[in-house]
């Protein structure tokens, strides 16, 4: 049998590359014409979706054991430190890096409708393709400084694109929130990077992995605290609790941009980072604890500040808050496929749905646009009824909610249930109470993600329309450049989630006759193995139950039962709700106030933590740096004035004086050669 | 009398400095370093009672570059009057703070 | 019997102390000028009693003679001899010149006369032994040319320098 040889594999990630410089380029030269940036970029991302293809056939052919290292140049040659501009591909990085381009393919072409009419559209072209050379660079690099790069680059990228109409403050307000934010977690990652060196002295993904469970004891200190800070890297890029608040702030940006980096990709980088370093994860039970407990937090929380928010993308950035939590649960409990799975799916669905929800913001901000109207486009207060006028959106906009809620046979049903069934299953270790609780968790964020996102679609597209008839001739369909990807995302939507069908569901008739089967978690097995191994020798098998009885067919049925139960209560309970525009609406009062200001996270961190390092900086500027820094170097200089002052009354200019001072000169010379 | 011829020199010696120290006329001033040569020379040839013809050469050197100095010293000194009409060091301060 | 060499010592050394005082003293440069030869002529006598009769020629020649006559020269050249002042500088500098030239003059002298330094003493023997053979100006002129041709023939290039500086320095114009 053949081995595996990659075709082309720095083109993956060079295409992308190439059309940010051409895009760059055109951006600067001639920023009104349209016509090269529409088709470079899409087709610079298309062709390394097309390449990515390729290899992945023939990676399906000969599957490699260990991951195949295609090396570039020597990039830091340092001591016995030998750091190689190298692409790793493996099922993982090839799975990543399929996700990545196609679903970055048709975020582009979509794109193209979009931000068409924008003045900026050349810049924004650039900014994503460069985005994606950033994200491939992430996912393909064969070290954690390769990786690092990438990590820096798409947070470089999500800045800019963030405050991509920097003109208004609250955009780059935004934009610089979301860096400051990411650095937090970017100190994470680099103390991490350094431990494993000190404790290594390798930083490449290979050597790392291969010595970390002879280095490292299990649940040792070292181990742990290494994992601990690749995961407060991992909450920074991934908006999880504490660092998640850049996440909705990011909705500034244009909504292309929500779908591609805060949805689809970036934000998964710290899944994509935990299943990397599934090894040094497996040997730190704590640390995994902590991964799966931040994560059933954040989704449980993100998800309560979902069912309150009025701006259809802000609703939606918490959702992906609270999704990209359930990854952090797979993860975290050690079933690192079945959290890259829901990443995969997630990337259809909430990709599709970002894209539908800028499709209805783009009618809506035509048709208030025409009529010079100061309403805002993205209030769902100010939508109703849209369904007439967006039929195309409707459609998959609810093939997205299904899908997101967990309706078989769309693909969240697979992924989602994948995870709550894992954390489940795994709750036979030294912190199966947490385990349990974690998964009692994940069930009621599940509730609440099928309520919200029936709200969404309910106050979106259906019941009356709040918008006035003036404008509500002007609304229109989106182009058909916009509505094929959505089409195609769509039907990922629904097919996805048969990629990994667990053998259990298979089985049984009603649920299993779908085409498909385990091929996520099968694919990704090399990767895994030494993960599965290290859990299966210090935990023991998984349980067949769940804590509270039932097998995983039971679990999945109950759950599908459930998001459609709450579906039809959400839809029949919105629909009764009256709504008005949002300048007639009050404001929330009691616990819906308290979901709707987000808990009052952002003013507690306000107190908490910029108000005080505000005035710490006010203070050391103040006293430290003016008073003592400034003060000492001024004191310093006007002292050696002073003295110079002083020392210049020596020159008198009267050469007696200066004979004088020879004379005495001779005198000490004197005095030490004779006495 | 090489003991004596000693204590000459450096009596003269330090009647040079004290001249040197005190007096404000350049020319005086010049005077004053050609008597410290002087001494010198004495000491040199008082020494050579002691060691040898070699202290009576050094004279003829220290001759030559008392000479050499004057000429370029005089010089100097007339183009200083020249220039301000005085000899009194007193007026060229100009290289001070 | 009183020691005649040693009397025209004392005699020609108090002269020589004589002249460099009213050198310093006196106000006028023309006199301060005419006591400094007075000095350089009792030096040259005691060049003599310390049998360096061509040293004490030169003397008289070109630092009584040539040098000092220069001096004099510049001094009438720019009129300096009628119209003098009072150029001594303050009491201070006074006292702090007295004190200066006290320490100087007491480090030398005792310095120069400390005992190892005249021991030995076999000099004199050699240089009246070269000057009866080769006469008072071989005695000088032999060691001259023979050990320090060099040093002496780059005493010509300084007095040529000197020579050429001086009438650049006292042009007009350049």
């Amino acid at each position: 049998m053949h081995s595996f040889e990659p075709t082309l594999p720095w083109l993956i990630v060079l295409l992308p590359l190439l059309g940010f410089a051409l895009n760059g380029l055109a951006a600067f030269v001639a920023p009104t014409r349209k016509a090269l940036p529409a088709l470079v970029a899409p087709a610079a991302v298309g062709l390394a979706f097309v390449i990515a293809v390729v290899n992945f056939l023939a990676m399906r052919a000969a599957p490699p054991l260990a991951p195949v290292i295609v090396q570039g140049y020597s990039w830091m040659p340092v001591g016995s430190l030998q750091i190689d501009a190298a692409l790793q591909l493996d099922q993982l990085s090839m799975l990543m890096t399929l996700i990545v381009t196609g679903v970055g393919f048709l975020i582009h072409v979509y794109s193209v409708g979009y931000m068409g009419a924008d003045p900026g559209f050349a810049r924004y072209m650039a900014y994503i393709n460069l985005f994606i050379f950033f994200m491939l660079v992430l996912v393909l690099g064969s070290s954690f400084p390769v990786m690092f790069v990438g990590w820096e680059g798409v947070g470089l990228c999500s800045y800019l694109l963030i405050g991509f109409w920097f003109t208004e403050k609250a955009n780059a307000d935004a934009g610089k929130k979301a860096f400051i934010v990411n650095r937090i977690g970017d100190f994470g990652f680099l103390v991490a990077m350094f431990m494993i060196f000190a404790n290594l002295g390798a930083l490449d993904f290979a050597t790392v992995f291969a010595a970390a469970p002879g280095a490292f004891p299990y649940a040792g200190a070292v181990v742990t605290t290494i994992t601990l800070f690749l995961f407060l890297g991992a909450t920074g890029k991934s908006a999880q609790i504490p660092l998640y608040i850049w996440l909705p702030d990011a909705m500034a940006g244009p909504t292309p941009v929500s779908a591609l980096i805060h949805a689809a990709t970036m934000v998964t980088a710290g899944v994509y980072m935990v299943a990397r370093t599934s090894t040094l994860f497996a040997l730190a039970p704590l640390s995994m604890t902590v991964v799966a407990g931040i994560g059933a937090l954040t989704a449980l929380f993100a998800a309560t500040i979902g069912l309150a928010q009025y701006d259809i993308k802000k609703v939606l950035a918490y959702s992906t808050v609270s999704q990209l939590g359930y990854m952090f649960i797979g993860v975290g409990v050690g079933a690192f496929s079945a959290g890259i799975f829901h990443l995969m799916t997630h990337a259809f669905f909430k990709a599709l749905l970002f894209l539908g929800s800028g499709a209805v913001i783009h009618a809506m901000h035509g048709a208030l646009h025409h009529t010079h109207s100061k309403w805002d486009a993205q209030d769902m207060r100010n939508m109703g009824g849209l369904r007439k006028h967006l039929p195309i959106t409707w459609v998959v906009m609810w093939i997205g909610t299904l899908a997101i809620a967990g309706v078989w046979p769309f693909a969240g049903f697979f992924s989602k249930d994948e995870i709550i069934w894992q954390a489940a299953a795994r709750a036979v270790g030294p912190f199966h109470t947490w385990f349990t609780v974690y998964w009692v968790m994940a069930l009621v964020a599940a509730m609440l993600t099928a309520f919200y996102m029936t709200r969404l679609m309910i106050m979106t597209f259906h019941g009356v329309s709040r918008l006035p008839e003036a404008e509500q001739q002007h609304l229109h369909e989106a182009p058909a450049v916009m509505w094929v990807p959505l089409a195609i995302l769509a039907a990922l939507s629904v097919v996805g989630g048969w990629f990994n069908i667990p053998e259990e569901i298979k089985r049984i008739p009603v649920l299993g006759w779908l085409p498909g089967g385990p091929w996520v978690h099968e694919w990704l097995q090399p990767v895994t193995r030494t993960a599965d191994a290290i859990f299966g020798a210090q935990v023991g098998a998984l349980s067949e139950a769940s804590p509270l009885g039932g097998g995983e067919v039971a679990w999945a049925v109950i759950s599908f039962a459930i998001a459609v139960a709450v579906i039809a209560i959400a839809a029949s309970m919105v629909l009764r709700w009256q709504y008005r525009p949002a300048l007639e609406s009050p404001e929330p009062a009691g616990l819906k106030r308290l979901l709707w200001r987000k808990w009052y996270v952002d003013e507690i961190y306000d107190v908490l933590v910029v108000r005080p390092l505000v005035g710490a900086s006010r203070w050391l500027w103040r006293w430290v740096d003016d008073a003592v820094i400034d003060g000492s170097v001024n004191g310093l200089a006007s002292g050696s004035r002073g003295l110079g002052w002083l020392s210049s009354r020596l020159q008198t200019g009267q050469l007696n004086t200066y004979a004088f001072a020879v004379v005495v000169g001779v005198i000490l010379l004197l005095a030490f050669v004779v006495l | 009398m090489v003991q004596y011829s000693l204590w000459l020199s450096a009596v003269l010696f330090a009647l040079g400095v004290l001249g040197v120290v005190i007096r404000r006329n350049a020319i005086i001033l010049f005077m004053c370093v050609e008597l410290m040569l002087n001494a010198a020379n004495l000491a040199f040839v008082a020494f050579s009672r002691v060691v040898g013809i070699d202290g009576q050469v050094f004279v003829f050197f220290v001759m030559t570059v008392a000479a050499a100095e004057a000429a370029v010293g005089l010089a100097i000194v007339i183009s200083l009057f020249r220039h301000s009409e005085s000899v009194d060091t007193r007026n060229f301060n100009l290289l001070r703070w | 019997m009183i020691d005649i060499p040693f009397f025209l010592f004392v005699v020609f050394a108090v002269v020589a102390i004589g002249g460099g005082i009213g050198m310093v003293s006196s106000r006028n440069p023309v006199a301060s000028l005419l006591f400094l030869v007075v000095t350089f002529f009792s030096l040259a006598g005691i060049y003599v009693l310390l049998n360096a009769q061509f040293i004490a020629a030169v003397q008289v020649i070109v630092y009584a003679g040539a040098i000092m006559v220069l001096f004099l020269f510049v001094i009438m050249l720019l009129n300096l001899g009628s119209d003098y002042h009072a150029d001594i500088r303050r009491f201070g500098w006074i006292v702090a010149g007295f004190v200066a030239a006290g320490i100087i003059g007491g480090i030398l002298s005792s310095g120069l006369t400390q005992p190892g330094l005249l021991a030995g003493g076999g000099g004199g023997a050699l240089v009246d032994a070269s000057v009866r053979d080769v006469g008072v100006v071989g005695a000088v002129a032999f060691p001259l040319f023979r050990d320090f041709a060099v040093p002496f023939e780059v005493t010509s290039l300084l007095l040529l320098v000197a020579a050429i500086g001086a009438v650049l320095l006292a042009k007009r114009r350049v």
